[in-house]
Parts: structure tokens; C-alpha cells; sequence
């Protein structure tokens, strides 16, 4: 139980740093150690903050509460057979909130710095996480349904003893999951962690005022949630293992893939318009829906008619 | 056209004329000319620029005639004792516009009826010392529900100072607006103060770093033009060599920076290796990746060797199969072709109107291409067929790239098999006599479009005046135009379309 939050916290460390390594190695650079985004943040933990005048408490105190939020969100995550530190009936509307609220925080700190770049970059961010919402719960509902259980633990314990028809849901799952941890985590094709152009950034900008100390909560809480969003993945696809070890082996294995994947993504394709950024965070709750008359048809709660 | 009716002279490029043969007309003759000759599609204005003499001001206008080669030049005199207005030409040639800005600025020559004289680059000799770089006159709009946005003149990428100020409703853009001179250098003056041809020719190198080969080449043709120094056809065959490998090395660079302001890991790291294969090969030759030192007046340090040939066919064959390669994969990716695909568009009728000159005209289907339109001895030996494109959005500045280098490729291809480098060339001129009472225009095509250096010879043959246009002075302009409706957030991907040159417009 205790060691669920600990691997998800060890394998944050080291998850932007392998995103990083792979798009390295694709285009034949030699790339930073895996361990150089953990190593940066320790360095930006021993400097001080520099805060604009501008900014009010507001500000200050909002990196602190995003990572607790987050921090947080981590402790609902189970591990296959081993169940999450805090675990109810309805504990994935809790954990959406919690990271919602993390999310809400750091908007309003972007607006509290006044600028103009960060206004827009808060405005873009309020927006995308508006329209991902309905694919989580969708997505975790299906699931719901399907297993007649609503806390994580219990959906995920038996997801796959229901019905063969589950991995097909699962598969589903797991895509709209991927796409929605990239949205969350301001990655491609939603937003580039990488550029230099202001204008062209969602999350980036609005952290673009935060130095030392809060600037590395705020990335080492970046790399929690990838990981959150990995352990979900794998909890996802695989069947419960009876043996922990295996059960942490592949746990790491899929969180391995998870990043390899994410690096390769961004690697071979271009980011989206800015306008049609919408429409296809939508096209991710449409494919939701059709999990949950999936699920409906499954568990036979529509009836289809010759 | 007999001589009692001559109002211009008439220059072909790299041409001199002396300036007692440019007939000085009044100011109404002057600008009804002008107005006539650019009415003409053929004919594009290329400078037009004022000079203090004694008593007054000289106006000096360079039109080119696309069709058959030639440059006409008009001046006009404006006394001290006159009153220092003049009626605007920019109502009815709007591309006159910043050039009639320029010399308000400098001059402080009223222009009534210009729509706006604001300030083009707060140069150190301008007329009013009063007005700051701070005091800059943004155009706005009153409303509730538009905002502005400003971004530079400090940037968080590698790139030049600027201030872009944005009108926006929400994400779309109403108006953009380009303010720059923050970079200036007083680069024209520099050249008059400095008294070597060495010196002169350094600063030639630096107006804009990533034109180097270009705005050298126009210095040594004004310089060569005046000094009546004829060089053989073999030096500037070496030299368009020259200019053609920058042309490839930058576009290559453009490419891989669009790439990367849209986040194609792939594309973005693998063009930029392959421009080194092509500044390497520069290196190799003059000892300078960027070119620097190769163009010299009358003669080259750095002669192009059978040996320097054999190199470039086998650095080419390299570089080709690999870009061929990535151009093939990045061009047809959807997703890099969804995201340039029919934004910032300008139509051909504003490239026009704006006076674009070089890639950003070709890119709205209209040619300009100096090679094709006022060739050097080398682009008339072997022909240059430019590359025009109908559509004008972010794409076709993209695709331009990409064809334009498989132009410069064949062209090179060309010169290689059929150009003998027997004779190594002439050495540099460490001096010259140039002529006296004389004016010269030099017009190279540049990698981003149409450079124009234009110098004047005082009595004793002293370096009087000398006039740098570089291609992004009007060009900017489409920039702006580009921007108009557009999501504020495609503004990077387009001012990297167009990769104007900041330091070459501030001079």
C-alpha cells in the first residue's frame, strides 16, 4: 500500500528524462542522461524564487498547492493487487478534482502575474482541460458500469473477470488514456514543451514567471502526474498478478513503454493548429461515448433489435 | 527617345552613369514619371532615396524594367530655400511608401498626403532628435473587447530584436504591427567614414550576417562599376557559386527552424545537420562557414579550384540524397502539412501592391527574381529558371524552400560540368581610383529576394554617398498583412516563413 505512492514517485523522477533520451536518440543525437531532469530540479531546489512585483500571494503559494494536489491525486492510485493508501466509493471524482484544483491554482497564479503572455497561455490551459474533462469521466464511468464498482481499486480489480469483451473496452481505454495524459501534461499535439515562442504556448507560459524553488515543485509535480497517468495505463491492460514482483516488474516495463511511446509520438509528428485544438480534444470524449455503449450493449443494458 | 525629352538614364545592372547625365527634373515631372513607369507591371521601384548637396537635397529614384534588363534613374532637386514638402507619391504607388518614410525621417521632408510618416528605424542622423525610440506612434483601436499584445523587443528564441504589437479579439489577430531600429548601426555612414576598400568591404559583409555572400556581391559590383574595373566572366561565375551555396545553406536552416516551431522533432534536427554539409563545404573553401571574406572588389583571395570542384559534386550528391530523402517524408506528413497549410496568406494583388520583392513575391505568384530579370554575367552564361509558386500561405513559403534549393542544385550541376576553372582569378585590389561624379547600382538576388546598393562619387572620386536596400524592407510589410485574421498563435510559424532580416532593415 505504502509502496504504491513510493514506485510512482521513483518512476516520475526518471520519466522526462527518458521522453527526452528518445526523441534524442531518433534523430541520432546522443541526448541528456535520463536522470538530468531529476538532477536540474535538485539544483533549481537549492536556489531561491524571484517574484515579480506585480504578483500577489496568489502566486507564492500556488506551486505549492499544485504539487500537493497532485501529490495527493498519487495517493488514489492502486497497483494491480495492491490497493491505493486512500480508497472509497467514488474516489475517481476526487481524484479528477484534485487535479483540477491543482490546475485552477496555477491558472489563477497566471492571471495574478498580469502579463499578457500568461493571461492567454491561462486562458488556452482553462479551455483544454474544460474539453478533456468529459473523456476521463466518460471513460471511468464506462468502466463503472461495467464492473459495478467506483473506486479505483474495485474497478480496476475487476475489470477483466466480467467479460472477454473487457480488453476491448480496456484497448480503448488505454488510447483515449494516452492521448488524455499528453493533453494533461501539455505535451504534443495539444502543446510543445519544448518552444522558445511565447505566443504559441499553453502550459509553458504560464509558469514562465516561477525560479528556483517553485519552479521545481512545479516540474517534479509534472512528472507525478505522467506517472499517475502510466500506473493508470497499466492498470488498465493487465490482469492482476498474483506475484508482486512480477507485478512491479511489468509495472515498470509498461511505464518504460509509456515514455518511450510519448517520445516517439512527439518525434514523428507536427502540433496541431491552435484552432483545431478543440475540435480534437473532443473527437477524444466522442470516442468515450462510444466505449460506453459498448459497455451499455455489454452489460445488456441496451438490447439490440433485429 | 530622343535627348530633348530624356527624362531618366537608363543603367543595366552592376551599370555606372555619371551624374551630370541624369537629367534633374522639377518635382511634378518627377513624380508623374515615376507614377508612370511604375504603373507598369514590369517595372518595380528598387531604391529611392534623398542626399544633401549643396544648397538642397537630391532625390535619387532606381526603377528596374523586368523585361529587358534595364534600370532607369530619375533625380530631382529640392533647394533649401523651397519649402521642404513634396507631395506624396504613396497614394497612388503604395509600395513607395517606406522609402518616402525613410527620408522623412532622415531629412525631414514633409511628404502631405502620405498616410502615415512614421518613423522607420530612429537612425542617429535623423532630422528630429527630439523623437525616442519610446515615442513610437502605434496604431490603435478603442474598444472593450480587443486587447493587445507586445511582444520583444527582447525574445526568448535566438532571434533579432523587434517589437511586434498585436490587436487582437481573443486569439485572432485584427492588426499587427512591426516596429524595429533597434539594431541600428548607422551601417551606411560607417561606409562613408571608413577610407579602406578592406574596411568598406567588412562592413558590406556584416549589413545582415545571414546575407553575407549577397550584400558583398553588391558591394563589389557597385564598387567594381565605378572603378570601371571589368572582371572576367570565370570570378563572377565563382561567385554565384557562392550565393547559391548560402541560398541552399539558409533555406535548409529555414526549413529545419519551421520544423522545429511546430514541434517535428525529426525535421528540425535532421535539415540542420544537413546545412552543415553545405556551410562546411564554404569553410573549406574561403575558411569561413558564413562566407565571410570570400567577395572582394576586382579579383578573390580564395579562387575556385578543380580540386574545390570535385568536392562540391561529391558534398552536393551527399547532401541531396539525404534532403531528398527528409523531403520527401516531412513534406507529405499530414500533420505538418495541416499545420501550414492556408494561413497567413497573402494574395498576389498585396505582394504587388506592397512592392514584396525576392522569395516573399515569388511565393504569391509574382516574379521577381534578379537572377532571371537583371542576370549578372554568370546567370546569363547559364540560365536561372525561377521557381514561382500561386498560393501564397505558410506552404508555399515552405515548399518554395524546398524547391528553390532543387533549382540552386541543378544550376550548380550545371556550372560544374561546364565551366572550366582553368585560370585562377585575379588577386584583390587593395585600392581604387573609382570615377568621379558617377552613380552605380548593383542589384543581387540575394537568398531571401532583391539586395540594392547604390553609391555616389564626389568630385575628387570620394565615396559621397552610399545607399544599402536590403530585400526586407518591403517585406516586412507582407508580414503584417499575413497576420491580419489569423490566430495570434500561428505568428511564429509565419515570421519564420518569412526569416526577414532585422539588422539588414535597421542598417
Amino acid at each position: 500500500m505504502v509502496l504504491n505512492p513510493v514506485v510512482i514517485f521513483l518512476v516520475s523522477l526518471v520519466f522526462p528524462g527518458v521522453v527526452a533520451r528518445t526523441k534524442a536518440k531518433i534523430v541520432g543525437r546522443k541526448g541528456a542522461p535520463v536522470v538530468q531532469p531529476f538532477f536540474d530540479n535538485i539544483r533549481l531546489f537549492q536556489k531561491g524564487n524571484v517574484y515579480s512585483q506585480t504578483t500577489s500571494w496568489i502566486f507564492q503559494i500556488a506551486p505549492v498547492i499544485y504539487f500537493s494536489t497532485i501529490f495527493m491525486a498519487m495517493l488514489f492510485i492502486p497497483l494491480g493487487k495492491q490497493p491505493a493508501l486512500l480508497s472509497f466509493e467514488g474516489d475517481f471524482v476526487v481524484f479528477a478534482y484534485l487535479l483540477a484544483f491543482g490546475k485552477f491554482m496555477m491558472i489563477a497564479a497566471a492571471m495574478d502575474t498580469g502579463s499578457g503572455f500568461e493571461g492567454m497561455g491561462a486562458n488556452r490551459e482553462a479551455f483544454y482541460s474544460l474539453l478533456v474533462e468529459p473523456a476521463f469521466f466518460i471513460v471511468i464511468a464506462s468502466m463503472a458500469l461495467l464492473t459495478n464498482h467506483t473506486s479505483f481499486y474495485n474497478l480496476f480489480n475487476n475489470l477483466h473477470l466480467e467479460s472477454e469483451l473487457s480488453y476491448l473496452i480496456a484497448v480503448l481505454s488505454v488510447y483515449i488514456f494516452l492521448w488524455i495524459a499528453m493533453i494533461e501534461n501539455s505535451r504534443l499535439p495539444v502543446d510543445d514543451p519544448k518552444t522558445h515562442l511565447e505566443l504559441t504556448m499553453v502550459h509553458e507560459v504560464m509558469v514562465l514567471d516561477y525560479s528556483g524553488f517553485d519552479l521545481a515543485l512545479i516540474q517534479l509535480a509534472n512528472g507525478i502526474k505522467f506517472a499517475i497517468y502510466g500506473a493508470l495505463i497499466f492498470n488498465f491492460v493487465l490482469p492482476m498478478q498474483d506475484y508482486f514482483v512480477a507485478q512491479l516488474v511489468i509495472f515498470f516495463v509498461v511505464q518504460l513503454l509509456f515514455a518511450i511511446s510519448v517520445g516517439a509520438l512527439e518525434s514523428f509528428k507536427a502540433r496541431n493548429k491552435m484552432a483545431k485544438n478543440p475540435q480534437w480534444i473532443l473527437s477524444l470524449s466522442a470516442l468515450a461515448i462510444l466505449g460506453f455503449l459498448s459497455v451499455l450493449i455489454i452489460t445488456g443494458k441496451i438490447i439490440l433489435m433485429d | 527617345m530622343g535627348s530633348e525629352n530624356k527624362k531618366y538614364a537608363v543603367l543595366k545592372n552592376n551599370g555606372s552613369v555619371g551624374t551630370a547625365e541624369i537629367p534633374v527634373l522639377s518635382y511634378n515631372e518627377f513624380s508623374s514619371e515615376v507614377v508612370t513607369l511604375l504603373q507598369k507591371k514590369e517595372n518595380h521601384c528598387v531604391t529611392y532615396f534623398a542626399f544633401p548637396e549643396v544648397n538642397g537635397l537630391k532625390f535619387i529614384a532606381g526603377i528596374a524594367e523586368d523585361t529587358n534588363h534595364n534600370i532607369f534613374v530619375l533625380s530631382h532637386f529640392l533647394p533649401e530655400t523651397k519649402p521642404q514638402k513634396l507631395e506624396s507619391l504613396t497614394p497612388k504607388i503604395n509600395a513607395l511608401h517606406i522609402f518616402e518614410r525613410e527620408i522623412h525621417e532622415t531629412h525631414g521632408v514633409d511628404f502631405p498626403g502620405h498616410p502615415w510618416l512614421k518613423p522607420v528605424r530612429f537612425a542617429h542622423n535623423r532630422a528630429n532628435k527630439s523623437m525616442k525610440v519610446n515615442d513610437y506612434p502605434f496604431y490603435t483601436i478603442e474598444s472593450d473587447e480587443l486587447h493587445e499584445v507586445g511582444v520583444g523587443p527582447v525574445h526568448a528564441g535566438i532571434i533579432e530584436p523587434g517589437h511586434f504589437r498585436f490587436i487582437c479579439n481573443g486569439e485572432n489577430v485584427l492588426h499587427l504591427e512591426i516596429q524595429l531600429g533597434w539594431q541600428h548601426r548607422g551601417v551606411e555612414q560607417t561606409m562613408l567614414e571608413k577610407q579602406t576598400l578592406l574596411q568598406r568591404n567588412i562592413v558590406a559583409e556584416s549589413v545582415a550576417g545571414d546575407t553575407t555572400i549577397g550584400h558583398s556581391l553588391a558591394f563589389a559590383g557597385v564598387m567594381e562599376s565605378l572603378a570601371g574595373i571589368e572582371i572576367k566572366t570565370q570570378l563572377d561565375v565563382e561567385r554565384a557559386v557562392a550565393l547559391e551555396l548560402e541560398r541552399i545553406a539558409v533555406h535548409t536552416a529555414d526549413i529545419s527552424s519551421l520544423c522545429t516551431d511546430v514541434a517535428y522533432n525529426l525535421g528540425a534536427n535532421i535539415f540542420g545537420i544537413l546545412r552543415t554539409l553545405i556551410i562546411n563545404f564554404t569553410q573549406s573553401w574561403c575558411g569561413n562557414r558564413l562566407g565571410k571574406s570570400m567577395i572582394r572588389v576586382g579579383g578573390t583571395n580564395f579562387p575556385f579550384t578543380n580540386e574545390n570542384r570535385i568536392r562540391l559534386f561529391k558534398t552536393l550528391s551527399e547532401y541531396e540524397k539525404q534532403f531528398v530523402e527528409l523531403a520527401h517524408l516531412t513534406y507529405r506528413l499530414p500533420s505538418v502539412e495541416n499545420r501550414f497549410d492556408d494561413i497567413g496568406t497573402v494574395s498576389e494583388q498585396q505582394a504587388l501592391q506592397i512592392g514584396t520583392v525576392g522569395m516573399a513575391a515569388r511565393m504569391a505568384n509574382v516574379l521577381r527574381d534578379i537572377r532571371a530579370t537583371h542576370p549578372s554575367p554568370a546567370y546569363e552564361k547559364y540560365n536561372y529558371t525561377p521557381v514561382v509558386l500561386p498560393k501564397g500561405d505558410v506552404f508555399s513559403r515552405f515548399l518554395l524552400r524546398r524547391k528553390e534549393i532543387k533549382q540552386s542544385i541543378a544550376w550548380l550541376r550545371e556550372v560544374m560540368d561546364n565551366e572550366e576553372f582553368l585560370f585562377p582569378s585575379d588577386t584583390p585590389k587593395a585600392e581604387l581610383k573609382l570615377k568621379p561624379l558617377s552613380l552605380a547600382i548593383s542589384l543581387v538576388e540575394g537568398w531571401r529576394g532583391e539586395i540594392c546598393h547604390t553609391a555616389l562619387t564626389g568630385n575628387e572620386g570620394k565615396l559621397a554617398y552610399y545607399k544599402i536596400k536590403d530585400p526586407s524592407m518591403h517585406n516586412w510589410k507582407a508580414l503584417e498583412l499575413s497576420l491580419r485574421n489569423l490566430e495570434i498563435s500561428d505568428f511564429p510559424i509565419n515570421n519564420k516563413s518569412y526569416n526577414l532580416s532585422y539588422c539588414g532593415f535597421d542598417l
